[in-house]
C-alpha cells in the first residue's frame, strides 16, 4: 500500500521554521506506513514535537532517553518477535544521541541484529541544548564549545566521526548516507532499507537554519550543495560489505566547498583564511580519489 | 480544566493541531497558480507541514493551471493556519510560482 | 515440588513461572546466574521469552521499558554498580508506569570495589519510585518475585518493582525451596493485561512526552498516590498469597514483641541471624523483639508506629549509609516517630558492609549499646560495629 498523500506527521509542532529534521521524518514515516512504532532520542526532534499534552504524531511513538534509543529499540522488537509480530520499528536519533552519547546502545543493537531501522539526522551538533559541538561537528565549526577566537582560529578541531561507516563495519544489514535535497535517492533508500530484515542505518543530512546560522529558506539548497561540493557523498552499502560500496550520485561537475561554507555562519570565520578552505577542499578531494571508483552509472 | 494522564502518556494523535503556529510568520509565501506546473515539489519539502495536496476532480479542475494539460495534475494549498514562513517552498520552487511578502499584521 | 536452588535460580524461577516474556540482562556478580538460568530455560523450551543480551545494564533496563511499553511482562536482574548505571532510566520506568520486575543481588557500591554483601545498591535507588522488597531467603526471593508482578501490574499501582537477594549468602548459598505448580502461579497472577496505554499501531499513542511545570508536579503525584496504594495492594496480594500457597508474608513481619523493651529492626537474610540471636536472649529473660521490613518502599510508616509506639529502644541494624547523615533506614524511621507523642529512642547500628560477616558478637555489640540507652545512659545515635576505627583514625591523620 502507498501511504505517500497521507500525513503521519502533524503540524503544529515547535520545530524551527526551515528545519530539515521534520522533512526527513515526514517522508520516512510515510514510507513506512502506519504499521509503525517510533522511538525517539531526547533532541529538538522529541522536545519540539511532544510537549504534553499534544503531540505530532500519528504512529505510536516513544521517548525514553537520551542514549537509548536503539536500547529501546532492541527491547521493542524482542517483544514484537515474541507476540510474532511484523511491524516497522525505527528509531530516530540526532548526532548527539547516535554518534556520542547514544554510540553504545547503537553499536550493541547493530551487533545484535535487532530489525530495527536506525535513522540518523545529522544536523552536526547538539542543537536542542544550543549548538554545541558533537562527534559529528566537522572540522572548522563554529559551535558554542568551539568557539573561534585569537588561540583558536578554526572552531572544532577534529575531523567528523564518520556514523555510517562505522555502522557499516558492524556489518548492519543496509547502511546508507541519505540527503533529502536528493529526493528521489533518499526515498529510495528508505523503502529499501525498510525492505530488509535486520538492523539498518540511515544517516541523513540534516541541516539546522538555526546552529548553522543560515538563511531558513535556503534550507533544502545548502543541503543540496552539501553534496554537489562532494562533502556529503552518497552511499550504500549492504551486509558490511564496504569493498563493494555503491556510491548512488556522482555530481557532473564538483561544485567548490566555498559554495557550500559561504551561506553558513558557522564557517564565516574559515572563509577569512584560504588556507582552511583549500584544507577542507584536499580533505573532499582525497575522498573522491580513494572511493570514486564505487561510483557506476 | 487539564487532563492529567498516567505517565504523562498522549492518547490523541497528532493533536498538535490544535497549535496554530501560522503566528509565526513574518513573511508570508503566496501561490501564483497561472505559474504552478503542479511539480509538489513545495508539498514534498515543507516541514510541517503547511502545505495541503488536492487529488480530487473537482479541485484539480477548477484551479487555474498555467496549461490546460497539468489540471491531471494534484493542487497545492498553503495551509496559512501552520505556514511559519520558512520560505523553503518559495526557494524551491522551480518556476517561481511562489511568492513571499512581508506579513501584514 | 522442592528443589534446592540458590536464590539466584529463585529469581530466575520467579521468571519463569510469572511467563515473563523479554529479559533483557546484563551479567553481574552475583546476579549473573539469573541470566544464566534463563538462557537454559529457554534453551531447553521450558521457557518462551527473548532473553536480550544487551551491552550494558542502562541498555538492559532501557531495552526493558521498550518492552513492556510494547505490552509484555518484562524481567531483569542486576546488582551493584549495573544498578547505579541504570539510575536515570528508573526513575523514568516508574515516571512512564510501567510494572517492571527486577531481582537485585544486593551487593555493595564501588570504591572501593567489593563483591559482597550490602544494601547500598538497592538503598541508592529508594527515591526512584520503585517499589523495594528485600527477601531473607532463597524461598522469599522466589515468592516475592512473582508477587511483584501481581502487584506492579495491578491497575491500582503501575510502578516498577525491586526485589532484593542478599550477594552470596543468599545469590550463591542453596537452600531448598518450595516451586510452587504453574498452574497455580497462572491462577495467582493471571495472563499479562496491561491496564496502561501501550505502543500499538491500532492506537498510536506518545508514551516519554515532554512536562512542563504546568504538568510535571501532577504526574510526579500520581507516582505518590500509586505508592501509597501500593501498601493496601501488597497486603491484599501478601493474604492472597498466604491463602493459596500457605506462606506468610507482612511489610513488617513483628517476632518476640510482647513486651519487648528494645526492639531489633532487620532486612534480609541478617534477620535469620538475629532471630536466632533474639531467641537466645528471650531464653535468658530479655524484652528483646525483632521486626523485619519486608517492603522498604513504600515506607510502612503506620505499622512502625504501631508496633514501636511504648518500646523504649528501636535499634535499626542495617547494611547501607549515607555519608553525612547515617543509615536510610534509621533516618526514616525517625522521621516517621519525628511528630509523635510516643516514641522509642532511635538508635542507628552500621553492620555487615561491603560483606563483612553479621554474627552474634556483632549483635552482642548493638543490644550492648541499646541496653545503655535504655537506662537512659549517653550513646552515640549512629554507631559503626564491628569497624577496626583505631586504624581508620591513623589513615585520617587522627592518631
Amino acid at each position: 500500500m502507498n501511504y505517500e498523500k497521507e500525513e503521519f506527521f502533524a503540524p503544529g509542532h515547535g520545530m524551527c521554521a526551515g528545519c530539515a529534521a521534520p522533512i526527513i521524518v515526514r517522508w520516512v514515516l510515510k514510507l513506512a506506513g502506519p504499521n509503525t512504532i517510533v522511538v525517539n532520542a531526547t533532541g529538538c526532534l522529541e522536545v519540539a514535537t511532544t510537549a504534553y499534552p499534544r503531540t505530532s504524531w500519528r504512529v505510536p511513538w516513544m521517548h525514553v532517553a537520551f542514549e537509548n534509543a536503539a536500547a529501546a529499540a532492541s527491547g521493542i522488537e524482542a517483544a514484537a518477535k515474541v507476540k510474532g509480530e511484523k511491524l516497522n520499528i525505527i528509531a530516530f536519533g540526532g548526532d548527539g544521541g547516535t554518534a556520542d552519547i547514544g554510540f553504545q546502545a547503537l553499536s550493541g543493537m547493530v551487533e545484535r541484529g535487532h530489525n530495527v531501522l536506525y535513522v540518523l539526522y545529522d544536523n552536526e551538533a547538539y542543537m536542542n541544548t544550543g549548538i554545541q559541538r558533537s562527534g559529528a561537528t566537522p572540522w572548522g565549526a563554529w559551535t558554542t564549545t568551539s568557539k573561534v577566537g585569537n588561540a583558536n582560529p578554526i572552531g572544532k578541531l577534529e575531523p567528523k566521526k564518520p556514523m555510517a561507516r562505522i555502522i557499516a563495519a558492524h556489518n548492519a544489514k543496509y547502511v546508507a548516507t541519505a540527503n533529502p535535497a536528493f529526493f528521489q535517492d533518499f526515498k529510495k533508500k528508505v523503502q529499501k532499507a525498510l525492505s530488509y530484515e535486520g538492523p539498518k542505518f540511515l544517516h541523513v543530512i540534516s541541516s539546522c537554519t538555526t546552529g548553522w546560522r543560515h538563511d531558513p529558506s535556503k534550507t533544502i539548497e545548502i543541503m543540496k550543495l552539501a553534496t554537489d561540493t562532494g562533502l556529503f557523498p552518497l552511499w550504500e552499502v549492504i551486509d558490511g560489505d564496504l569493498e563493494n560500496m555503491r556510491i548512488t550520485y556522482k555530481p557532473k561537475k564538483f561544485k567548490p566547498i566555498e559554495e557550500y561554507l559561504k551561506p553558513q555562519g558557522r564557517f564565516r570565520h574559515l572563509l577569512k583564511n584560504p588556507e582552511y578552505v583549500k584544507k577542507i577542499q584536499e580533505q573532499i578531494d582525497a575522498w573522491w580519489a580513494k572511493y570514486g571508483h564505487h561510483y557506476h552509472k | 480544566m487539564d487532563v492529567i494522564t498516567r505517565g504523562a502518556v498522549i492518547i490523541e494523535p497528532g493533536n498538535s493541531v490544535e497549535n496554530k503556529t501560522g503566528t509565526w510568520r513574518v513573511f508570508k509565501p503566496i501561490i501564483n497558480y497561472e505559474k504552478c506546473i503542479r511539480c509538489m515539489i513545495c508539498w514534498e519539502f515543507c516541514p510541517e507541514p503547511a502545505i495541503l495536496r488536492y487529488d480530487d476532480e473537482e479541485t484539480k479542475k477548477k484551479t487555474p493551471a498555467p496549461k490546460e494539460a497539468l489540471k491531471r495534475l494534484p493542487v497545492v494549498e498553503i495551509d496559512y493556519d501552520y505556514c511559519k514562513g520558512c520560505g523553503i517552498c518559495y526557494n524551491e520552487c522551480p518556476v517561481k510560482a511562489i511568492d513571499f511578502v512581508k506579513e501584514e499584521k | 515440588m522442592k528443589v534446592m536452588i540458590r536464590g539466584n535460580e529463585s529469581i530466575a524461577y520467579a521468571f519463569k513461572l510469572a511467563r515473563v516474556k523479554v529479559i533483557p540482562a546484563y551479567p553481574i556478580t552475583p546476579s549473573t546466574l539469573v541470566p544464566e538460568k534463563i538462557s537454559e530455560f529457554i534453551a531447553n523450551g521450558e521457557m518462551d521469552a527473548e532473553f536480550v543480551t544487551v551491552e550494558s545494564e542502562h541498555s538492559a533496563i532501557s531495552a526493558a521499558i521498550g518492552a513492556s511499553a510494547h505490552g509484555v511482562r518484562v524481567g531483569t536482574a542486576t546488582a551493584s554498580q549495573g544498578l547505579a548505571l541504570m539510575h536515570e532510566v528508573l526513575f523514568i520506568a516508574s515516571g512512564m508506569r510501567l510494572p517492571i520486575v527486577m531481582g537485585i543481588g544486593n551487593r555493595a557500591l564501588s570504591a572501593p570495589i567489593n563483591i559482597w554483601c550490602d544494601h547500598q545498591d538497592m538503598m541508592a535507588e529508594r527515591d526512584t519510585g520503585w517499589m523495594q522488597f528485600y527477601a531473607e531467603s532463597n524461598q522469599e526471593g522466589l515468592d516475592l518475585g512473582i508477587m511483584a508482578y501481581r502487584i506492579a501490574e495491578d491497575e491500582r499501582i503501575l510502578l516498577p518493582a525491586m526485589v532484593g537477594i542478599d550477594a552470596f549468602v543468599l545469590t550463591h548459598t542453596v537452600e531448598p525451596v518450595e516451586l510452587p505448580e504453574q498452574k497455580d502461579v497462572d491462577d495467582f497472577i493471571g495472563e499479562f493485561v496491561p491496564h496502561y496505554v501501550t505502543l500499538d499501531p491500532e492506537k498510536p499513542a506518545t508514551l516519554g512526552s515532554f512536562g512542563f511545570p504546568e504538568h510535571y508536579m501532577e504526574f510526579k503525584y500520581g507516582q505518590w498516590i500509586a505508592m501509597e496504594r501500593a501498601k493496601k495492594v501488597i497486603d491484599e496480594v501478601f493474604q492472597e498469597f498466604e491463602e493459596r500457597f500457605g506462606r506468610k508474608y507482612k511489610r513488617v513481619y513483628p517476632e518476640f514483641m510482647e513486651d519487648a523493651e528494645i526492639v531489633l529492626i532487620t532486612m534480609g537474610s541478617m534477620t535469620s541471624t538475629t532471630r536466632e540471636f533474639v531467641r537466645r536472649l528471650r531464653a535468658q529473660g530479655k524484652k528483646v523483639g525483632l521486626l523485619k521490613l519486608t517492603t522498604f518502599r513504600p515506607f510502612p510508616k503506620e505499622e512502625l508506629k504501631a508496633l514501636l509506639k511504648d518500646v523504649k529502644v528501636a535499634a535499626v541494624v542495617e547494611r547501607n549509609i549515607s555519608f553525612g547523615f547515617g543509615g536510610a533506614v534509621y533516618g526514616e524511621l525517625a522521621a516517621t516517630f519525628a511528630n509523635e507523642e510516643r516514641k522509642p529512642r532511635i538508635l542507628d547500628f552500621i553492620v555487615g558492609l561491603g560483606g563483612r560477616d553479621i554474627t552474634f558478637k556483632t549483635l552482642e555489640e548493638v543490644v550492648k549499646i541499646a541496653e545503655k540507652a535504655e537506662k537512659g545512659e549517653d550513646v552515640d545515635e549512629v554507631n559503626w560495629i564491628d569497624v577496626n576505627k583505631e586504624a581508620v583514625l591513623k589513615a585520617e591523620g587522627l592518631l
